[in-house]
């Protein structure tokens, strides 16, 4: 199939006209790692909601963060796309990195961190626009006017989360006329539309019915070849299913991180032991 | 029995009745005050029959019964026994009076006349009784009842067409010479300033090009003065004779009648037509007769275009102040002090507004355009003095907290996911604001316009002191150059209410003036409320921010 990547000026984003995707790759210093997180703390005004958190998030990679409520691992995702900006006194020390660059340091572009770095949210968010126009508001936003382009950008995001099928002949109702399920899809397809090289999913799923769950976990899946994901889920099945490496986060503490199937099988923890065996959480 | 009546509390009964009570009672209230308003106020138009009513005394009397009550008379056995009526009779300038009481007892006949006739004119209120004849200078051309009222609607139909001729050549072509009058004398006064500051200029060219630029208006104004003249002269030579019930005779104009009805001949239909003649002329024509008579027009003119420069001034600022408090400004003491003192200022009485317009906008800011940019009109006031624009400005400020607060409230509601939902695609706080946030309080800040212009346009007390007046005989907005003029005086209705209702020497004529201006004053703010209410479903129904709300 032929491929014809676009580039368009001052906005660095690079828009695929044909129906194959090439991630953006850019390697950066950390090579397979594609955030890396080194002693990172964290205070919303005098109380610490993160303590001294490392790891490493590999490349095209699905990694789960789980824990109960409040351990501090929604906090952490959304210190990969400096959401927690919206959040009046908040700060932030340690490193950050997003493919080998400090997000945090001075002069960053917030901007540009946040179209590298998409999320989904927990409860779906769709704007009160058309469907259309929910998929290209990241291009759009970005200035990108060309008709040609938003089209193609339309069709390739909606059918990567598996909706183009179900939407295609109604792109212009609002995207507000949709069911649960599909508003959440809606929104990874808005996410995946400006092409960014992280996917940050939180609890996509809390809101959503099974049947609507499975297909989301089937998204995840094929999108793993294309995205690196970050998911929170307090779901313990969904994070064995859907993950390759699992985080167990308590008390604002990583507690354990290894692959899912490590964690779940023969936890080195007595906490994680006890929380995904239901002892308590 | 005790435990039953302490259940029925518990289970919330009494306050179920209680509030049903006040509901009530508030429904009440506002039906009767409708009802009481709109009967008033548009049965005034409706034609009534005239009564000729024959006292026991021999005197005859003749017009419209507007009222029967029963006689106070305290402390005697009549108290509230016998009745008496209230009969409009017109013929202010024959008698004096135009109401009078008769009590029942007084009157030994009552009969409805075929050919009683009541005639609307320009002055003097109405006139009821009966037509004679027509004339034209000195030849008779129509004689009795039936002729004369088969004549007559096509003479006022002329007549009507006359009396916009008359005030034509009056506004238009005099006018238009005044202001050329106007504007040379004001380039020679300009001259004077002139040496005044520089002394030893020549300006003899000047002068004389003036002189003789006035020299050539005031030949031109004696012109249309002349033709003026002559089209009232023409135009009044037909003359109606008319007979009170008394027998007293009279001459009247006919440029000088409005209308005219053979008011107990008429069927509901011609009733309906001349219901809806007046209803128009209230809503369209100029007031008369020191605004007991006639219609509003200027009022509803200036009080649309008074609460549109309101809206105008205050949305704007008010939208970019709630913007700025709600979405950039560092939540803290400060932020909040202010916006305790906005919403204080949404309560701060409107006259102390208008005392604040007075002294900010009308004397200084309005004083210093006069003396930088038209110094040679002065001590004449142009801006320095009450006007549209300044009142407008003074009830803007008045509702802009309302506008505020609203909009806060409006910026507050939309949901914090949806900002998420923009800035996670890269999107800048200020493209988040203009692409998501606006358009989703759009209407709620509507709901703000909507309370703030039906504030504005209630209110009286500011505008008393900032440039409201009972007559201004020119619109703000007209044929010369440059068609808007903001510094005039102009009307509202609801300083109409208070003029006529309050300040008329013709109360009992004034007083149906009172109740239909407040229909119409009613009905203005319903209409324009109507309006945003329909804009904000159509932006709520299109920005719908979640599809279960």
């Amino acid at each position: 199939m032929m491929a014809a990547t676009v580039t368009v000026p001052d906005t660095g984003l690079r828009i695929n006209t044909s129906g194959v995707t090439f991630a953006a790759q850019a390697p950066g210093a950390s090579g397979a790692d594609a955030i890396r997180i080194r002693n990172a703390s964290l205070w919303y005004g005098a109380n610490q909601a993160l303590y001294d958190v490392t790891m490493d998030i590999p490349d095209k990679q699905v990694t789960a963060f789980i824990g109960p409520s409040g351990c501090g691992k929604s906090t952490l995702l959304r210190c990969f796309n400096r959401m927690n900006d919206l959040i009046d006194h908040v700060r932030v020390t340690g490193q950050i990195l997003v493919q080998g660059r400090d997000i945090n340091a001075p002069g960053t572009d917030v901007i540009d961190v946040r179209r590298r770095v998409g999320m989904v949210f927990q409860k779906s968010n769709p704007l009160p626009k058309s469907i259309f126009e929910n998929v290209v508001y990241g291009l759009r936003i970005a200035g990108i006017r060309d008709k040609a382009t938003l089209d193609a950008a339309c069709e390739r995001s909606l059918r990567g989360a598996a909706l183009w099928e179900e939407v295609k002949d109604r792109l212009h109702s609002s995207g507000l006329s949709l069911s649960g399920g599909q508003q959440q899809r809606l929104c990874i397809a808005r996410a995946i539309a400006i092409e960014p090289d992280i996917v940050l999913m939180d609890e996509p799923c809390s809101a959503l019915d099974p049947i609507a769950t499975l297909k989301i976990e089937e998204l995840i899946y094929d999108l793993k070849a294309q995205y690196t994901i970050v998911i929170v889920t307090h779901n313990l099945q969904q994070a064995a299913r859907v993950a390759d490496r699992t985080a167990f986060f308590w008390l604002g503490r990583l507690v354990e991180y290894r692959t899912t199937a490590e964690l779940f099988t023969n936890p080195t923890e007595k906490h994680t032991e006890d929380y995904i065996t239901g002892r308590f959480g | 029995m005790m435990s039953a009546l302490r259940d029925v509390i518990r289970r919330g009964d009494p306050a179920v009745w209680l509030a049903g009570t006040g509901l009530g009672v508030s429904l009440l209230l506002i039906g009767a005050m409708i009802a009481l308003i709109l009967g008033k106020g548009l049965g005034f138009f409706w034609p009534g029959r005239l009564a000729q009513v024959t006292l026991k005394d021999g005197t005859v009397l003749m017009g419209e019964v507007v009222a029967r009550e029963a006689i106070p008379a305290p402390g005697t056995p009549d108290h509230l026994r016998r009745t008496r009526i209230q009969l409009k009779l017109g013929n202010r300038d024959v008698t004096g009076t135009d109401f009078r009481w008769v009590d029942d007892d007084e009157i030994a006949r009552t009969e409805y006349p075929g050919d009683a006739v009541f005639l609307e004119r320009r002055e003097y209120g109405p006139f009821i009784g009966r037509v004679i004849s027509l004339a034209n200078g000195d030849r008779t051309f129509a004689t009795g009842t039936k002729d004369v009222l088969g004549e007559l609607p096509a003479l006022l139909q002329k007549a009507a067409g006359d009396r916009d001729a008359l005030l034509r050549i009056e506004q238009r072509d005099i006018g238009a010479v005044n202001r050329s009058i106007e504007d040379a004398r004001l380039r020679g006064r300009r001259l004077d300033l002139e040496a005044a500051r520089t002394p030893g200029v020549n300006q003899s060219d000047a002068r004389t090009a003036i002189e003789r630029e006035l020299a050539a208006l005031k030949a031109q104004y004696v012109l249309f003065e002349g033709r003026l003249t002559q089209t009232v002269e023409s135009a009044s030579r037909i003359r109606l004779v008319v007979r009170t019930a008394a027998g007293e005779e009279k001459a009247l104009s006919t440029l000088d009648i409005f209308r005219a009805y053979p008011a107990n001949q008429l069927k509901t239909p011609e009733r309906a037509a001349v219901y809806a003649s007046r209803l128009w002329e209230f809503l369209s024509g100029d007031p008369r007769e020191s605004n007991t008579e006639g219609g509003v027009f200027p009022a509803i003119f200036g009080t649309v275009m008074m609460v549109l420069i309101m809206s105008v001034a205050a949305v704007p600022f008010g939208i970019l102040a709630a913007l700025y408090l709600r979405e950039y400004a560092k939540q803290g003491l400060l932020v909040r002090i202010v916006r305790i003192a906005v919403n204080n200022l949404a309560g701060v009485p409107s006259i102390v507004f208008g005392v604040f317009g007075l002294g900010f906008f009308v004397y200084f800011v309005g004083g210093t355009i006069d003396r930088l940019f038209y110094p040679e009109l002065l001590p004449t006031p142009t801006f320095g003095t009450g006007g549209i624009l300044w009142a407008s400005l003074t009830l803007g400020l008045l509702t802009v907290p309302v506008v505020i607060v609203a909009a806060e409230e409006a910026l507050a509601a939309v949901p914090r996911s949806m900002r998420e939902a923009s800035l996670a695609t890269g999107a800048t706080k200020f493209q988040t604001i203009l692409r998501v946030v606006l358009p989703a309080a759009a209407p709620g800040i509507l709901t703000g316009l909507i309370l703030a212009m039906a504030r504005g346009a209630g209110e009286v007390a500011p505008l008393m002191i900032t440039g409201v007046v009972k007559l201004a005989p020119d619109l703000p907005v007209d044929g010369f150059f440059p068609f808007v003029h903001l510094e005039r005086k102009f009307m509202h209705l609801g300083f109409h209410i208070y003029d006529v209702g309050f300040q008329s020497p013709n109360v009992e004529a004034a007083m149906p003036m009172v109740y239909a201006t407040a229909v119409l004053l009613l009905v203005i703010v319903i209409l324009l409320n109507l309006t945003a209410i329909v804009v904000r479903n159509r932006l709520r129904k299109k920005y719908q921010t979640s599809a279960f709300s």
